[in-house]
């Protein structure tokens, strides 16, 4: 085999997995979501063209409000996976060299074990009688403590739990390359700790800040389990939506526009990752 | 420098943060009762259940045998799609083809899952194959863990001292011998990483599987899903314990792979 041919199939072999498993699928989720819901045939589809499964997605009210609340929960957990993340980050690219591996793995050990098992961990933390509750009134902080499962903050909880990793890895990717003469610089010319922070170490680790977020925010929209399991009945989210209407009331074209309406909002973060993710490589290169 | 000295406050917290709800999870699965909230005493008892427990047995072992197929298909694909996107740069379609390695890494797996799913029950109507099951679980998570094991092999690609594959071709050898002879052994820490992770993912997935699995099937994930939505469970929390433990030893494995180089 000349080597030109194998290089061509070397590309060609993901190329065509990925067309055919990655991609070709979506076009079929959008002709299934311009189709009706026909309970009577196998599968549950009527093929067509009509856009009223999209049109119900952004009139019914209970699933404009699935929509918001998706983009604010994650918005918040983002932003608290960020501000635990950032100082640990931090602290880890400041430690000796030495330590730095054993530090960096206790983050990510977590996230080798089950994803499903750290989660439902929360369940007996959290629950009316759970261990948060009676360390609270053992210690007499509080004899009617409320019940955090089933509600926002508990799914606020549960994301910043699931994705710390992945804020933490790329912030330290970040800081660890971090010239810190440019520090002794700031601090030489007068510059005081928190203004070297905010002039110097927070514009360069600003890669990081992007990646992290997004990696935390782009799946915590869509997320299912940690709603699932934790947020109750009260708590929408748009993953929850499409879950219950493809699993519990067999709409598929529902569920279909559900997920190609997600795909949509969340291609303009895609694709800045995607950006980011190049130029990093570029700068390792 | 003055000592950060609230970054390592704030790193304590963290990891207690990260391990705390873990520590209980595995003390709790010594409790006695079946109240997973009351410490009554030590015992085997719920890891003498779990180990006795045939359908939790059972979906192990097919999560098992979809997690070394998956990771083996993942990691043969994830390398292809590695090396040519740190050494290929420029072909046709190139932009997508990057695009369509990493999108399935952030893309939401409930999108994925009714995607690949939808894709299956065409098929079948078409071609009246592939069986849902094991192969349509394997193949939904081969797609989206590839992308990890591409990661992985492009990073280790990129920072990679070239001039050793360069003084094999003046040697005489032929791309193929040069690649099986220097390239592949220099990058198999972390190809061996890689498949690990993709290893794991599947191991792990819950959203893509439930979509694809088909009717008799269930993979442990969905076996564990289907206790937890009832509450706290005794042989849950020792499955975690379990869990912990060998993934704790995976990745003392994979960390030193990755650091022998």
């Amino acid at each position: 085999m000349s080597s030109k041919t194998s290089l061509r199939a070397v590309i060609a072999v993901p190329y065509a997995w990925l067309a055919v498993f990655f991609l070709l699928p979506f076009a079929l989720v959008l002709a299934i979501a311009l189709g009706t819901n026909d309970p009577d045939s196998v599968p549950p589809v009527a093929l067509g063209f009509s856009l009223e499964n999209f049109a119900r997605l952004f009139t019914d009210k209970l699933y404009v409000a699935a929509w918001l609340s998706s983009l604010r929960i994650a918005a918040v957990s983002t932003l608290g996976c960020l501000l635990l993340g950032y100082p640990m980050a931090y602290a880890i690219a400041r430690a000796t060299p030495a330590r730095r591996p054993l530090l960096l793995m206790l983050v990510v050990l977590p996230f080798w074990t089950s994803f499903l098992i750290r989660v439902y961990a929360w369940i007996g933390l959290l629950s009316e009688n759970g261990m948060l509750n009676q360390f609270l009134r053992w210690s007499g902080l509080s004899d009617h403590p409320g019940t955090i499962l089933g509600t926002e903050w508990a799914v606020h909880l549960g994301i910043i739990y699931a994705y710390l990793p992945f804020m933490v890895l790329p912030l330290y990717a970040t800081l660890e390359k971090l010239d810190v003469s440019l520090l002794e610089a700031a601090s030489d010319l007068g510059a005081k700790p928190i203004a070297a922070f905010l002039t110097v170490t927070l514009p360069l680790s600003l890669p990081g800040i992007v990646a992290g977020c997004l990696l935390v925010f782009i799946p915590a929209v869509g997320e299912f389990v940690i709603p699932d399991l934790l947020g109750g009945t009260r708590t929408l989210m748009i993953g929850k939506v499409l879950w219950d209407e493809f699993f519990t009331n067999s709409d598929w074209p529902l569920a279909s526009a559900v997920a190609i309406c997600l795909l949509v909002l969340l291609v303009g973060p895609i694709a800045l990752f995607q950006r980011q993710q190049a130029k990093s490589l570029e700068r390792a290169e | 420098m003055s000592k950060p000295r609230f970054a390592l406050a704030v790193l304590a917290f963290g990891y207690a943060f990260l391990y705390l709800p873990i520590v209980l999870v595995m003390g709790y699965s010594f409790n006695e009762s079946k109240l997973v909230t009351v410490w009554s005493g030590f015992s085997f008892k719920w890891w003498r259940a779990l180990l006795e427990n045939e359908d939790m047995l059972a979906a192990a072992w097919l999560s098992l045998q979809i997690a070394l197929t998956s990771a083996t298909l993942a990691a043969l694909l994830g390398l292809a799609a590695g090396y040519v996107l740190a050494r290929v740069p420029s072909f046709f379609g190139r932009t997508l083809f990057g695009s369509l390695v990493i999108a399935p890494m952030v893309m939401p797996e409930v999108v994925m899952g009714i995607s690949m799913l939808l894709l299956f029950v065409g098929a079948n109507q078409l071609i009246d194959g592939p069986p849902f099951g094991f192969l349509t679980i394997a193949i939904a998570h081969t797609t989206f863990s590839l992308a990890f094991v591409a990661i992985v092999v492009q990073a280790r690609l990129a920072d990679f001292d070239r001039s050793l594959e360069e003084a094999a071709m003046d040697l005489g050898a032929t791309p193929w011998v040069t690649f099986l002879t220097v390239t592949l052994p220099l990058i198999a820490p972390a190809i061996g990483s890689g498949w690990l992770l993709a290893f794991t993912l599947s191991l792990d997935d819950l959203i893509m599987t439930q979509f694809v699995a088909g009717a008799q099937s269930q993979t442990l994930p969905m076996l564990v899903y289907s206790k937890v939505r009832l509450g706290v469970d005794p042989q849950i929390n020792v499955l975690a314990t379990i869990v912990v433990c060998v993934a704790a030893t995976a990745l003392i494995i994979s960390g030193r792979l990755t650091r022998r180089r």
